[in-house]
Parts: structure tokens; C-alpha cells; sequence
């Protein structure tokens, strides 16, 4: 029995760029992600996404994505089956079958992992994830926020190296611990979470965000084809606010206990003239304010894009004089309580700030 | 005296000039030819022709050509080439040339084979090489009769013996294949860096040919001074080394004329305009360099991440023409037609030039035949084209600090004397500007590695690749005396341990004349 809709070799593209976007700065170059998929597509496997609206309470599900550094990626790209072995992995040790994979994070790369490991398994990708964004560490996807186990987790690498976390003392050690193991895989591995139920995915998760990033992808691409504005087809799709538009005046950066941190401040254009924005950026764009006052934070979606093209600026790219337009999309429900607030509000983050929610609605509210 | 003669073979003219020590002594232009050396004999006959005697006081040829960006973008003269990738376990997922346009990897043969091998990022071994494994590849290579190898590992870069140990091996078997090791040619990235070393295999053969051709050439005038050739970083090789490293000449063309461009004016920090008939090029000047892209440049449809100036290309020129309704400048042009076709010379089509003329800023053509053309369309195509020109300006902006814009090319009737606020410069010889700089150019080295520096102190490490920078340019012909350092680059690198940070330095001197 299949369950779901099949995505295309050309939902591919518009997935990755929407992902991209959904990566607020961050998440990693689906670039490589995408071709691998695109690879399985045309060996004859079949990707299938099945709705959030048919997710059973019975359903078993595990999320999986890629854990390393980016920039090792590019170098030492996977075997191929990484994901897919770490969710057998935690599948064997948990002892019950698998029925469906999810994302934790469908900004960036990780929208992509979670895809291929369904090819190898023959299973659906929930059209959900954990984050509706991009978010550097493991504790920071709803379904640790809201109290699902996180263990027990498995590491796979390439050379047949399996790790398992039978058990945590919480996720910050989860995070630790995992982040350890793949550097000693080399930097990159496949990650996998203990199985969570339908239900309590139904009460975590953050749903329709891979239609929502394929829609994206698509709305910039014909934009592009029919020389419309993407951006505002971003904006007007989303809900987004249009925050700022300008030209990017400076940006310094440094690393800090291994994350970049740094400040992009950009000088506006049209209707911002003789005002300044500024960002600060680690692995992802984080607080952004207008000539000194905040005016939006983490966890809402601070997306930097390419004023002309709509393409998403990920942090280590955005340079002097790049024309870019900002927008700002107020997070998922989920990630706006107390209690998401205190893993990944501005303070998470190092910042001596209360978080300033962003107002007037957009996606993730109507959703 | 010392003379040298610059040649840049450019898609509409092969240009060629003179030059004695700094100084421009002779000019000449004329169409490139079909079979592209033809066209450079007569621009040689053209700077040296009557003189005579000149040809023996010339102390070196430096060229700019398109031959081989032509091949691959034409998909011909490429030889069949075996590429070896080294990293099993890891990187099967992808083969080699996955994401290629299918008609480029069937003219480069297909035959790819993947082996145990590679590092991780800290320089551990993947797997080890297993000289078995290697020998049965070389004996499938032999088997399919092919002479040119690529081989790419998995963070070469860091260690060029992961590429190089394997070819000796490979060696044992296959003697006179040609070999091209990835880490030689790119940088971190390995779909592009082995992108570029399959490339450049399957165009060593076309590589041999071309110089031997330019070395007839230069023969044919009596010349016996050497040979060199631009790669795409403005930098010059050695015709032994172009036999080796075909692939790096391509795309020089852009870099010539930003080289020529800071000769001719004596700038070193500004941005460079060189507008054509079709296109405008614009980039950043920083130590009298064009600043290099950072992210992949695509070649024929394949991404690699060479070292090539990070230009950016818009459609507007001399001949792009005009449309009223809706109202826009290019990118469709008239091109090479322009004398034929542009109102002013008396052909039907409204072109930017035209609107130049009409507008008092130049005297081309006859400016009574665009007398007619309404002011107020006019000055919307002239404020068009100084909008679009400055835009492009502005994003090419290296920091806020005011620098000069040197504009060069034919097309240069169309900038005014301020672009984006910014004082604009017309140097003189501006025409020819990428001859100038193919004539001027010098010789460049470069690293670029990662380091722990938990296990080394920043300034040791910057120290190494310093030495290592300058001995790759005294490597491939830099008179030591002049080797200075141009660029020093180091990026930490999020979520790796040890501080780890990819430090890149090149550096550069001047040409070693015998």
C-alpha cells in the first residue's frame, strides 16, 4: 500500500531553493543533496511525501538528516546510505518497524536527507519537520522542546560505523555527545532520532513545511522565467514582512566556541533610504535591527535574499555590496511559547535580548 | 632593449601589440580566424612586420587565446580520458561527472572508476590506497586504450600525496598516460576541483597541439624568444606548463583587459568597465588584480571553481539595441554589425550608440541621421544606460571607500565621466587594453590548505603558506627577486575542532627573461 504523492526530478530543484530560502542564512548548500537525489530518481527509486493530514496516530516515524560541517560536505560527500542506516539502526534497537521518515530541520540540507533515506527504505516523508527553519543544534527541533526522547539515537558513516545513544541524561547532551561521534566519523554521518508516534508528532511538529518549501522554490523559479519580482512572490506566498531593502555595507565575523558570528549591516535603498539595517548573523540570521532598534528575532525567519533574483544569501556568502532585500516571517506557534523561548529565543543564542515577536500573521499562523 | 609582444585572441578580433619595458610601442587588430593561429601570424606581421629587425629584440610572446575555452564550449578536440576518483567508502553516491551535460561527457569518453583512498579533513585516511586495486584500474585503462587520467581524491588539497602516491602506481602499468592530478588544478570543492581535472586531461592532447602551432608561428617570424601563455587568474604559464595544464587558460580574456586596464592607468585599487559590442564586463581591481569569484564558475555547462575573476557580465554594449515599447537597452545586439546597422551609420536599427550621438557625448557616425530621434528618448536611454552601468558598479564595490572606474573597449562612447558617483578614467590604448595586459602580465604561486591552529600558531601557519605560495611562483617561473605576496586569506571553519581554518595566499613576481 503506498501512501502519499510522488515528488519529481524537477521538485527537486524548486525544493532545494525553497529550502534554501526556509535556511534563514543557514542550514547548509542543499546543492549536493539535491543531485544525489536526483541520482536515486532516475536509478528507479520512488520519493513520496505523504500528507500531513494522513498521519495515523499509529504511525511510527523517524527523523533523520545529515550532522557535520558543511564545508566538509563539498569535500567527503556521502556513500549514499548514511540516513537510511541510522534509521535501521534505531529501528533494530527500539525493535518496532519504521512506517514513515521525517525532517527535523527543512531549512537548508536537511529537507533533502530525509528524502533519500525514504528512497532506500520504500518509505513516505511526512510533509512536516522540527524546525519550519534552519537551527544549528539538535535541541532546538520542536520534538525535543516538547518532551519526545530523543534516544535512542544512531550515527552512521560511510564505512559501516554505527553509533548508538541508547540513552541521555537530556538533548544538550544528545547534541554533545552526537556532535562528538561524527567528528570522529570524518565530519559528516547520518543522524537518526528514536522512533516518534503519529500523535506526538501531531502535537510537535511543524506541518506542511516541505509543500510550503517547494512552493517557494517554484514561485522564485517562475518569477525568474517571467521576469516578475521574486521576492515579493516570496513575500505575498508567506505573509512575510518586507523588513528592508538595501546594500550590504559591511560584514565582520569570527568564530566562537566553533560557530560564526558575526554582524552584516546594510544601508537602504527605495523606500529605506537614509536608514540602516543590521543583522546579526551566526549560522544563521538571528536579530535584525533598524537604525538601532530591534525589530525582529530568533526563532522568527530573518531571510536575506538577493534583491533581484530572490536567491537566499547563506552567511559565509553575503559580501559588500550585494543589493538584498530582507524579509521577516513570524515562526511557527511552536516555536513561539516559554518554553521553545528559553531553547531558541535570543538568549539561547548568547543575546541579551527579549524576544521581539513579529506581528501581522503570515504562514506559520494560518497553518 | 627588452620587448615583448602581448596577443589576446578575443571572439571578434585578435589584437596584438608591442611593448618595450612599459612602454607601448606598436598596435595592431585584425579578425580572428576560423582557425584562430592564422589570425595571430598576421597580428604578429602586424606589430613586427616591416620592422625587420625588431623580431630579434624581442625577449618574450605572451598569449591570451580561446582555444580551449572554445573546446569545451564547442565539445571538440577533446581526447577520451579516464578519471580515477580515490575516496571509497565515501563519495559513491555522486560519480564522477554526475552533473555534466550529457553530450560534454560522452565527447570526454565516460570512463570513470572509483577506488579506495582519500583523507578526511584532519588528514586521516579514509581507506587506505590499496595498489592492487589501482593496478586492475590501470589495467582497464590500458585495455580501452586511453592515454589521459584524471585523478581526484578526497581532500587532496591538504595532501597532495593522496593523488600523487596513486599515480605512481598507475605509472606502473600505464607508463606514457598523461596525467592530471586534481589537487594541482582546484581547490576545496571536489565535484569541481575533479570537474577541472577531467577537463584539463582531455585536453592536453588539443594543448600539445596548440603550442606547437604558436612555437611554428613565432618560428615563421624568425622569433626564438618564449612562449607563455595567460591563465584565467591573469598570471602567465610557460608553454610547457600550458602543455600540462591546458585548462587553466580559459576564460583569461576578462583578466587581460582588468590587467591592462590597471597598466594603463597606473591604478591598482578601482573597478574596470570594458564594454564591448554585446556585453559589458565589469570587476574589482585590488592589488592591481581582478578580485576572483568565490563561489562556482560554471565552463560549458560544468561547475568548477578555478581561479577566475569574478566578473560580472551584463547585456549592454556599443551595439545593443533599443527597444521604445516597453522601453530597454539589449541584451539583443547588433554586434559586430554595428558599422553596418547602427542608425549613424546609416543602417535601421536604433542602437545605444546611437543614442550616444544623438545625445552630444560622442562624434561616431553621422549625427545628422539620428537628428530626428525625440530628446525626451534620448535622454531616457542615456539615463537607462548610466543607471544599469552604475547599478553593475555598485555591486562590484570592494568597500565604501571612492575608487576610480577605468573604462576600456570599444563600447566605452557609452559611460560618461562619472559612474555611480565615482570619477571615471579612459586610459590611453584603451582598445586594446587585453593585448596590454596579456604583454604586461606575471607570473603567480599559490596554496590553499586548512590548518589546525590549535596544533600550529596562526602566524607559523600563515608562515608556511607563505613560503609555499612563493615557491609554487619560482616553480612556475617567477624571478625570485620580484616574488611579493598579493593575497592572504583565512576563513575559520564552523563546527570543526582545533580551530580549523583554510589559509590561502598567492603570490606573485615578475617573469624570468633569459
Amino acid at each position: 500500500m503506498l501512501r502519499g504523492w510522488e515528488l519529481s526530478a524537477g521538485d527537486l530543484e524548486a525544493l532545494a531553493l525553497g529550502a534554501a530560502i526556509l535556511g534563514t542564512g543557514g542550514g547548509g548548500n542543499p546543492y549536493i543533496g539535491r543531485l544525489r537525489a536526483t541520482q536515486l530518481l532516475k536509478a528507479g527509486f520512488r520519493i513520496r511525501v505523504l500528507p500531513f493530514d494522513q498521519l495515523e496516530d499509529a504511525d511510527l516515524v523517524v527523523a533523520v538528516g545529515g550532522i557535520g560541517a558543511p564545508v566538509v560536505g563539498i569535500e567527503k560527500f556521502e556513500k549514499g546510505d548514511e540516513c537510511y542506516q541510522a534509521m535501521r539502526a534505531v529501528e533494530r534497537f527500539s525493535g518496532k518497524p519504521v512506517t514513515a521518515l521525517i525532517s527535523s530541520e527543512i531549512g537548508g540540507s536537511n529537507a533533502i536527507e530525509p528524502l533519500i533515506a525514504a528512497a532506500y527504505a520504500g518509505l513516505p516523508v511526512v510533509d512536516a519537520d522540527g524546525m519550519g527553519r534552519a537551527f544549528p543544534e539538535v535541541q532546538m527541533c520542536t520534538y525535543l522542546i516538547y518532551g519526545l526522547p530523543g534516544a535512542p539515537a544512531a550515527l552512521a558513516d560511510e564505512k559501516g560505523n554505527i553509533a548508538i545513544l541508547s540513552s541521555v541524561a537530556d538533548e544538550y547532551w544528545l547534541e554533545k555527545l552526537a556532535r562528538t561521534a561524527a567528528v570522529d566519523m570524518g565530519a559528516t554521518a547520518g543522524f537518526a532520532l528514536a522512533p516518534m508516534r503519529g500523535s506526538d508528532l501531531k502535537r510537535t511538529a511543524v506541518p506542511h513545511t516541505l509543500s510550503l518549501a517547494l512552493k517557494l522554490g517554484r514561485l522564485v523559479l517562475q518569477a525568474r522565467s517571467r521576469h516578475l519580482d521574486p521576492v515579493s512572490q516570496v513575500a505575498g506566498e508567506t505573509g512575510a514582512q518586507l523588513l528592508f531593502e538595501g546594500k550590504i555595507q559591511d560584514v565582520s565575523r569570527r568564530v566562537v566556541k566553533g560557530f560564526a558570528r558575526g554582524r552584516v549591516e546594510i544601508d537602504g535603498l527605495r523606500d529605506f533610504q537614509r536608514s540602516r539595517l543590521t543583522v546579526d548573523i551566526q549560522n544563521e540570521n538571528l536579530v535584525a535591527r533598524r537604525d538601532g532598534e530591534v525589530i525582529a528575532s530568533v526563532p522568527d525567519l530573518i531571510m536575506i535574499l538577493d534583491l533581484e533574483t530572490g536567491e537566499p544569501i547563506t552567511t559565509e556568502l553575503l559580501r559588500f555590496g550585494f543589493r538584498v532585500a530582507v524579509l521577516g516571517l513570524a515562526a511557527p506557534e511552536q516555536l513561539r511559547t516559554a518554553r521553545a523561548l528559553e531553547v531558541v529565543g535570543p538568549r539561547a543564542f548568547g543575546y541579551d535580548l527579549p524576544y521581539r515577536p513579529l506581528g501581522g500573521g503570515g504562514w506559520y499562523a494560518e497553518h | 632593449m627588452r620587448l615583448r609582444v602581448g596577443i589576446d585572441v578575443g571572439g571578434t578580433n585578435t589584437d596584438a601589440v608591442l611593448m618595450s619595458d612599459r612602454e607601448l610601442v606598436a598596435s595592431f587588430k585584425t579578425p580572428t580566424t576560423e582557425d584562430v593561429t592564422s589570425g595571430v601570424v598576421t597580428a604578429l606581421g602586424g606589430v613586427l612586420g616591416g620592422a625587420g629587425g625588431l623580431g630579434s629584440g624581442v625577449a618574450a610572446v605572451m598569449i591570451g587565446t580561446t582555444h580551449f575555452t572554445n573546446a569545451v564550449v564547442q565539445r571538440r578536440d577533446l581526447a577520451p580520458t579516464a578519471i580515477l576518483r580515490l575516496g571509497l567508502p565515501a563519495t559513491q553516491s555522486l560519480p564522477p561527472m554526475v552533473d555534466w551535460p550529457d553530450d560534454l561527457r560522452e565527447a570526454s569518453g565516460n570512463h570513470s572508476y572509483l577506488a579506495k583512498g582519500g583523507l578526511e579533513f584532519d588528514g586521516r585516511p579514509i581507506s587506505p590506497i590499496d595498489p592492487a586495486e589501482l593496478r586492475a584500474i590501470a589495467r582497464d585503462i590500458a585495455a580501452r586504450g586511453l592515454e589521459n587520467v584524471a585523478v581526484s581524491a578526497v581532500f587532496s588539497p591538504i595532501k597532495p600525496e593522496a593523488e600523487l602516491d596513486a599515480i605512481e602506481i598507475l605509472r606502473e602499468v600505464l607508463p606514457e598516460a598523461r596525467y592530471t592530478a586534481s589537487c594541482q588544478i582546484g581547490r576545496t570543492g571536489l565535484l569541481e576541483r575533479e570537474n577541472a581535472a577531467i577537463l584539463n586531461a582531455s585536453l592536453r592532447v588539443l594543448g600539445g597541439r596548440i603550442v606547437g602551432a604558436f612555437r611554428q608561428a613565432l618560428a615563421d617570424f624568425g622569433l626564438q624568444a618564449p612562449l607563455y601563455f595567460t591563465q584565467n587568474d591573469g598570471t602567465l604559464m610557460s608553454a610547457e606548463y600550458v602543455e600540462r595544464f591546458p585548462v587553466l587558460t580559459i576564460a583569461s580574456g576578462p583578466t587581460n583587459s582588468m590587467r591592462g586596464a590597471a597598466f594603463l592607468s597606473g591604478l591598482k585599487e578601482a573597478i574596470v568597465v570594458d564594454i564591448g559590442g554585446t556585453t559589458s564586463d565589469i570587476g574589482a581591481l585590488h592589488y592591481g588584480f581582478p578580485r576572483e569569484a568565490s563561489v562556482a564558475v560554471e565552463v560549458g555547462g560544468v561547475r568548477t571553481n578555478f581561479r577566475m575573476p569574478d566578473i560580472l557580465s551584463i547585456g549592454l554594449g556599443g551595439g545593443s539595441v533599443v527597444s521604445e515599447q516597453p522601453f530597454g537597452i539589449g541584451p539583443r545586439s547588433v554586434g559586430f554589425r554595428l558599422s553596418q546597422e547602427a542608425l549613424v551609420f546609416g543602417g535601421r536599427t536604433l542602437t545605444a550608440t546611437d543614442l550616444v550621438v544623438a545625445g552630444g557625448l560622442a562624434a561616431v557616425g553621422e549625427r545628422e541621421r539620428v537628428r530626428h530621434l525625440p530628446a525626451d528618448l534620448v535622454e531616457k536611454g542615456l539615463g537607462w544606460i548610466q543607471e544599469h552601468l552604475s547599478a553593475s558598479v555598485e555591486k562590484v564595490l570592494l568597500s565604501p571607500e571612492p575608487i576610480p572606474v577605468i573604462v576600456v573597449g570599444g563600447g566605452s562612447i557609452l559611460a560618461k565621466d562619472a559612474i555611480a558617483g565615482l570619477p571615471v578614467i579612459r586610459p590611453a590604448h584603451y582598445q586594446v587594453a587585453n593585448a596590454v595586459g596579456a604583454a604586461i602580465a606575471q607570473v603567480s604561486g599559490e596554496t590553499d590548505r586548512v590548518y589546525a591552529l590549535s596544533d600550529l600558531p596562526r602566524e607559523r601557519a600563515l608562515e608556511e603558506a607563505r613560503f609555499l605560495a612563493t615557491q609554487a611562483a619560482v616553480d612556475a617561473g617567477a624571478d625570485p627577486a620580484t616574488v611579493e605576496i598579493v593575497d592572504v586569506e583565512d576563513v575559520p571553519l564552523a563546527y570543526l575542532p582545533g580551530n580549523a581554518t583554510r589559509i590561502r595566499v598567492k603570490a606573485v613576481g615578475e617573469v624570468q627573461l633569459a
